[in-house]
């Protein structure tokens, strides 16, 4: 079900583990699915010295975790604050359709751990991050059932693919 | 090196002698035992003998209470629209329980978009419908009860004889879903009180894509499929005879060493519950403990989630189900698992067993000695297992 690169990064987890002393954590979780990713940053001269994470979820997800903390290791922020799903996907060479939601958990963590180091550097104390509804019905112009990827119409509440309840907003 | 397969539920090989009897079939070239010349006579011999042995497995007053379909899911499908359609004269209310299977619920979604009305029963704790619900749930319009013998997914199963009692009482219809029950445990669809009872060949060793419904006497009930007289006039369609055949000889086998297999699966789920707290710990096991099916597991293994464990597993050559959300196509926590109270994070690490007569003790040690160190390495890797340590 998976390609021999996710399958080598499942199985070989690379920079799994916690930074005792780390100076920017990300946290997320997929309500869509249960999943949950901690990324761990260490930063030097801005850039990023060490980063772990540590991730429960299915073979896609730790995959996922450990080919971005693979991409963002040794970059600066700058570059790093660039990166994407769509890299990690990139990275991985595919992923299935009904997976693709993986690779947003794992740039997400990473943001989010980037932005709580720069947040503590200037001082700033963010209320508990509202972590967003992964419900995303879009990539570009149209609407996509966010269990089967599927094409669907923008008002609809179900989907005939899947035969899924669509009832989150579009 | 051999795959352990404890994934029974998915599959089962088919039995030697059952590959036999189909091959032969395939060599004599049967005719259409609808004909009537000699050819098809002889066909229609055989095609009795088949229905005779299931008949015999399920102790129907008649063979002809059988009907034989492609599988388990038509045979749902039939017995629930098959009910609504021909009933809705009388009352458009059907109830069920939460947590059927998929042709239960969608067969019922579908006929709700078209005006009938469907109560759905909660089970308790250990997964069982009361029967008392079903009494008190029962109105003048309802036409047709449908609760599962036994769930796929935990292999609990369901007080039917005492519903049977409730619906023959109140002269409702009662379809019970046997598909992983009929040929793994004894079913006696006269003590049961069914008037349909669904199930599939492959649940006792016959060939995949043959199935059938107990259709008792006297029930009100359309075919799904229109067209030919075949199957007492309730399946149109030439039969599958091979596959018939091969669920012929399932049948009679099943009757024959039912005994012996219960012993056998018995010892291998008793071996695994009783080894399981040597080899790990911080599980749920959701299939109850006195009321279930002899060759199901389900256990839910905190912190971890079970496509990880399975795909580990299957590197090791197990191979094992899993009731993640992850690893359906919808993305979604299991609804049998929520039913029965469990938390998203730990229906996210169910893992279902499923043992068969091929299986033996060695195969239990095996997995139980890969499954320790798959829930290390992937509670190495977990956020939530880490959490529980600094928390505590």
């Amino acid at each position: 079900m998976y390609n021999k690169t996710v399958m080598d990064h499942f199985r070989n987890p690379r920079n799994v583990g916690v930074i005792e002393d780390a100076d920017g954590v990300g946290e997320v979780g997929n309500p869509l699915c249960g999943d949950m990713m901690t990324i761990y940053l260490k930063i030097k001269d801005e850039r990023i010295a060490d980063i772990k994470f540590q991730t429960f979820g299915c073979g896609s997800a730790i995959a996922v975790s450990s080919m971005i903390t693979e991409i963002a290791k040794g970059k600066s922020l700058v570059d790093a604050k660039q990166l994407t799903n769509k890299d990690v996907a990139k990275a991985l060479e595919g992923l299935p359709k009904n997976k693709l939601h993986c690779s947003n958990l794992g740039a997400d963590a990473l943001q989010l751990a980037i932005q709580n180091y720069e947040d503590k550097l200037a001082g700033v104390t963010r209320p508990e991050p509202i972590r967003k509804e992964k419900h995303e019905h879009s990539h570009g112009e149209k609407c996509y059932c966010p269990y089967c990827d599927i094409e669907i119409q923008e008002n609809i509440t179900f989907c005939d693919a899947c035969q899924s309840s669509l009832e989150d907003e579009h | 090196m051999k795959v352990i397969n404890l994934d029974h539920i998915s599959a089962k090989p088919l039995l030697p002698e059952v590959k036999t009897v189909m091959i032969d079939a395939i060599e004599k070239d049967y005719h259409n035992p609808a004909s009537q010349h000699k050819s098809g006579e002889e066909a229609a011999a055989a095609l009795l003998q088949a229905r005779e042995a299931v008949a015999g497995l399920l102790n129907c007053n008649t063979p002809k209470e059988i009907v034989f379909t492609s599988g388990g899911t038509e045979s749902v499908n039939h017995a629930i629209k098959g009910v609504a359609m021909a009933n809705e004269d009388k009352g458009k209310h059907i109830i069920t329980s939460n947590i059927e299977h998929n042709a239960v619920i969608r067969s019922l979604r579908r006929l709700k978009a078209s005006g009938f009305a469907v109560t759905s029963l909660p089970v308790d704790s250990g997964g069982r419908v009361n029967p008392q619900d079903v009494a008190e749930a029962i109105t003048k319009d309802t036409i047709l009860v449908s609760i599962m013998h036994s769930n796929n997914e935990t292999g609990t199963i369901q007080p039917i004889e005492e519903i049977g009692k409730i619906t023959r009482e109140k002269k409702v219809i009662f379809h019970s879903d046997a598909v992983d029950s009929v040929g793994v445990v004894p079913l006696n669809v006269q003590k049961l009180g069914v008037d349909l009872l669904s199930f599939a060949s492959n649940t006792f060793y016959g060939p995949v894509g043959v199935g059938g419904l107990f259709i008792r006497r006297g029930t009100r009930i359309f075919p799904l499929l229109e067209g030919g007289v075949q199957e007492n006039n309730k399946r149109a369609g030439a039969e599958n005879l091979i596959g018939i055949i091969g669920t012929g000889k399932a049948a009679e086998l099943a009757l024959r060493d039912m005994d012996m297999r219960l012993t056998h699966l018995k010892a291998l789920k008793t071996q695994l519950l009783t080894e399981l707290p040597n080899f790990i710990d911080e599980y749920i096991i959701n299939t109850h403990p006195d009321n279930s099916l002899p060759n199901l597991l389900s256990i839910s293994i905190k912190y971890i989630e079970g496509e990880s464990v399975m795909l580990m597993l299957d590197d090791d050559k197990i191979a094992v189900s899993t009731r993640s959300a992850c690893a359906t196509g919808s993305l979604r926590a299991s609804h049998v698992l929520l039913s029965l109270g469990l938390s998203h994070a730990d229906a996210q690490g169910t893992l279902v067993l499923s043992f068969g007569i091929d299986n033996t003790q060695d195969d239990i040690t095996t997995f139980l000695k890969a499954l320790k160190n798959v829930v290390t390495t992937l509670r190495d890797i977990s956020p939530l297992y880490q959490k529980k340590y600094t928390e505590n």
